[in-house]
């Protein structure tokens, strides 16, 4: 390839998803000189994006594929389940699955904008139950990334002072969008006859344009630049209209996407360069046992290349950032960079998963009317029986949210699929008047509980398979503990409950056994942890602020730095925790520690 | 654009990149014939609604004029199709005289009435046979399930109703006295279960084929997929019907 990359780089950051966008928006803030690898190609959500298009007008009409797995029009590209020449594989009895993303903003351009804060409880499980571990800092310690994360990428929502599930500050949450006809129903059911709260959820669009010059100050007060580029950024975002799916991303940048949120401002400030499809293979050391740099192979030459800095952050996924670490072998680290103690690829978690579908005959034949709205939901229920849970009134230690959602959304593939136990396999007028009667009176119930971390659950380097650039491949195991499968059980019975309160009927079955209702393991595309923080350096990889206990200009920002699981979905505490390891960074830079 | 590679060399050849990766082993790609492309509903379309709709003084153009109809970075394989533009990648491979026969199957599904048209007039029948020519495993199983069905029903209709008798040449009643029995896998004879699997198929497929048409969508009455000024609660006769109000 033609380019040279300088050398003169502060900082290389591997991966442009929610971890590597934030690194690279606050470091080039700070004036610090970056570049930025991303395995995938360029990709622009402005033009590239199907907003309106119908099922009608793709192939299989949207329907999911082998190569995407969540429809044509998602936005992934180069990514799902299986990635073309780049495979994994899991150990005899493990059936892991590995979400990836080969593209610029990674999984931030599919993933469902659901930004839930981990609680007070949730960073220090292990002080409460005995299971697991405990971070190395507090909800204290995070509440200002949250704070500065909500306010930079914009977050719908209420502040409901409910137990473990933190308020933001005033002036940060965008207001939620009025709740559709079948949140209503659920809502009221839940309230009145379960005692299940159900609250406006937490989600990364945007009701209203960004006040952009107030919260540019309040992000960066004494950085003239970063507030300029931080501004003009939000400028350039428009408020959701309530149509077309957010999966497909979104071309007026209204949700967040790391390339319509965090890289436009970064790049602003010229101290960003990306380079797109260079897949990295390895952290270089020097003979000191220092980072200098790493090697990438340049997916359009083929081409091996090094490119040099004083800080090397690895931002590339959970999974991807051990694979990284665990390939990095050298005379000085045989066992991978930042292993000594053994434990790179370890404690991976995943979300719990299960789900029930169910029937309202309350919601049949409803007056016509738009229930499209922002997309995802507009209410959910977070975990509401954490004192029953400490009384040890349940069979499992920790909780779940419920996600849910139906009703009148545009017809897709499948829409009328599995309905014969209602029709009784009608066919012909009936059937046609039938489909009438049944549209929008779906309801669907998805549990996304925690995971406690286990020695069982973890990722090797296979030794007997490499990619299509020469890599070694990742291997899985995995083993569900009772607490996940019984967690995953009682999501169904409560699901179950919920829908026959209703007056509705369950579609489907309801399992006696967990292991029958819970989803495949990576299947909820929640996987973090495998590159664990702690204050202990004999039993964690990283310090509280993504550093490397034995490589100290080395970084793990992404998910992998996870310790626990809560059931929050995690691409909003990654962003703020990746915020607070970059601020760390830039500190450590200014003291000349770096 | 959000980003930049370091020169623009290195941009073109990015763009240029997909006879190189069409080494890769990508699923799906068996025939790169393309099919008109589809019309697209591009959101120049919405725009009017859209300015009128958003603050006066934060109005940036750049984001009201993105009307796309190709994607000239896809690559245009399964793996990165584009979704701007969407073909078919794959050649349709049921016979005219399968598809013949399907199509009366599908309108016995889904007949036309005074609120819209049958199943095969808004080409349900085309749309199976998209469905069961793709490449996957998935597809080529129900094309088995869909090719014995087909067969089984003309044999039954020779079997009840007399020798050279096709199915789709048999009067409703007919058509309606061989459906009852298959209609629904429950109540099917133990040696019906095969032709009931694949009535339920047809019967998924058709469904699919039918109520994602605009037309169909029409018929069900879904007004969404348009931009809104401001998200509003649900209509008042909505709350009402679902007690509420």
């Amino acid at each position: 390839m033609t380019l040279k990359a300088q050398d003169d780089y502060d900082a290389i950051i591997v991966g442009s998803g929610a971890a590597g966008g934030m690194c690279a928006y606050v470091l080039a803030c700070s004036g610090v000189k970056v570049l930025m690898l991303e395995a995938g190609r360029d990709y622009d959500p402005v033009s590239e994006t199907p907003m309106f298009q119908l099922p009608f007008d793709a192939p299989l009409r949207a329907a999911g594929t082998p190569e995407k797995p969540f429809g044509f029009y998602d936005a992934t590209v180069d990514g799902g389940w299986r990635v073309p020449g780049e495979p994994y594989s899991s150990a005899d009895g493990t059936d892991f699955l590995w979400w990836r993303a080969r593209m610029l903003g990674g999984r931030t351009n599919h993933w469902g904008r659901i930004s839930l804060r981990m609680g007070e409880y949730d960073f220090k499980p292990r002080s409460r139950d005995g299971l697991g571990f405990d971070w190395p800092m507090s909800y204290e310690d995070i509440e200002p990334y949250y704070d500065k994360t909500e306010a930079l990428i914009g977050v719908y929502g209420s502040n409901e002072g409910l137990e473990n599930t933190p308020n933001s500050s005033p002036g940060v949450l965008l207001p939620p969008p009025a709740p559709r006809a079948e949140e209503l129903l659920t809502q009221k059911v839940c309230r009145e006859r379960l005692d299940i709260p159900v609250v406006p959820a937490h989600l990364a669009i945007l009701t209203q344009p960004l006040e952009a010059d107030r919260i540019a100050r309040m992000l960066w007060p004494n950085n003239e630049m970063a507030q300029r580029v931080t501004a003009e950024s939000m400028r350039a975002r428009a408020a959701c209209y309530y149509a077309t799916p957010c999966g497909r991303g979104c071309s007026i940048k209204a949700n967040f996407q790391s390339p319509t949120v965090l890289l436009p401002p970064a790049t602003a400030t010229g101290n960003l360069d990306i380079i797109t499809n260079a897949m990295v293979r390895e952290v270089t050391v020097d003979t000191n046992g220092r980072a200098t740099g790493v090697h990438y192979i340049d997916k359009d030459t083929r081409l091996e290349e090094h490119v040099s800095a004083r800080v090397v952050i690895l931002t590339a996924s959970a999974c991807e950032s051990a694979r990284i670490l665990l390939n990095s072998k050298s005379s000085l680290f045989p066992d991978g960079l930042g292993n000594g103690n053994g434990l790179v690829g370890k404690y991976v978690m995943d979300t719990v998963g299960a789900g029930v579908q169910g029937q309202i005959p309350a919601l049949e034949n409803m007056p016509p009317h738009n229930a499209d709205g922002a997309s995802a939901m507009h209410l959910y229920m977070p975990w509401w029986l954490y004192q029953d849970q400490a009384r040890g009134q349940l069979d499992f230690a920790r909780g779940y949210h419920i996600e849910f959602g139906g009703g009148r959304k545009m017809p897709g593939f499948g829409s009328f699929g599995g309905i014969e136990p209602l029709t009784m396999g009608s066919y012909g007028q009936s059937f046609k008047d039938d489909c009438r009667r049944y549209y929008g009176s779906f309801l669907g119930f998805a549990g996304r509980g925690e995971m406690i971390p286990n020695d069982d659950c973890y990722c090797e380097i296979d030794p007997e398979q490499v990619d299509e650039w020469g890599i070694p491949t990742l291997r899985f195991h995995w083993t569900w503990s009772d607490h996940e499968l019984n967690q995953a059980r009682h999501m169904q019975e409560t699901f179950g409950e919920i829908i026959e309160t209703m007056g509705g009927q369950v579609l489907g079955t309801i399992h006696d056994d967990g292991a029958d209702a819970i989803a495949k393991p990576g299947e909820i595309i929640h996987e973090v942890g495998g590159v664990i923080m702690g204050d202990d350096p004999s039993r964690s990889v990283l310090n509280e602020f993504c550093q490397s206990w034995e490589v100290d200009n080395l970084f793990v920002a992404d998910g992998g730095c996870f310790v626990s699981n809560a059931d929050k979905n995690p691409t909003l505490s990654i962003m703020a925790i990746a915020w607070r390891a970059s601020d760390y960074i830039v500190g450590q830079m200014n003291q000349r520690n770096l | 654009m959000a980003t930049r590679s370091r020169n623009s060399d290195r941009d073109r050849r990015l763009d240029n990149s997909s006879k190189h990766r069409s080494e890769l082993p990508v699923m799906g790609a068996v025939s790169m014939d393309r099919r008109q492309a589809l019309k697209v509903i591009a959101i120049a379309a919405a725009t009017p609604t859209l300015v009128s709709c958003k603050p006066s003084e934060e109005a940036p153009e750049a984001l009201l004029t993105s009307a796309s109809t190709s994607n000239p970075k896809a690559r245009g394989d399964a793996w990165d199709p584009d979704l701007l533009a969407p073909t078919v990648l794959w050649e349709r491979s049921l016979t005219s005289d399968e598809l013949q026969s399907l199509a009366v199957l599908c309108d016995v599904i889904i007949p036309a009435d005074d609120r819209s048209q049958s199943a095969s007039q808004l080409g349900a029948h085309d749309f199976i046979d998209e469905w069961v020519s793709a490449p996957y495993e998935a597809n080529q199983s129900d094309k088995i399930v869909v090719r014995e069905g087909l067969v089984w029903l003309d044999s039954e209709a020779v079997r009840r109703f007399g020798e050279a008798t096709r199915f789709r040449d048999l009067a409703p009643d007919q058509r309606i006295a061989i459906c009852d029995e298959i209609c629904y896998l429950p109540n099917a004879r133990p040696e019906l279960e095969a032709a009931a699997l694949f009535f339920d198929k047809v019967r998924d497929l058709t469904s699919t084929a039918f109520w994602t048409t605009p037309e169909g969508m029409e018929d069900l009455q879904y007004v969404g997929n348009v931009p809104l000024p401001r998200w509003d609660p649900p209509p008042l006769e909505v709350l009402r019907h679902i007690g509420l109000e």
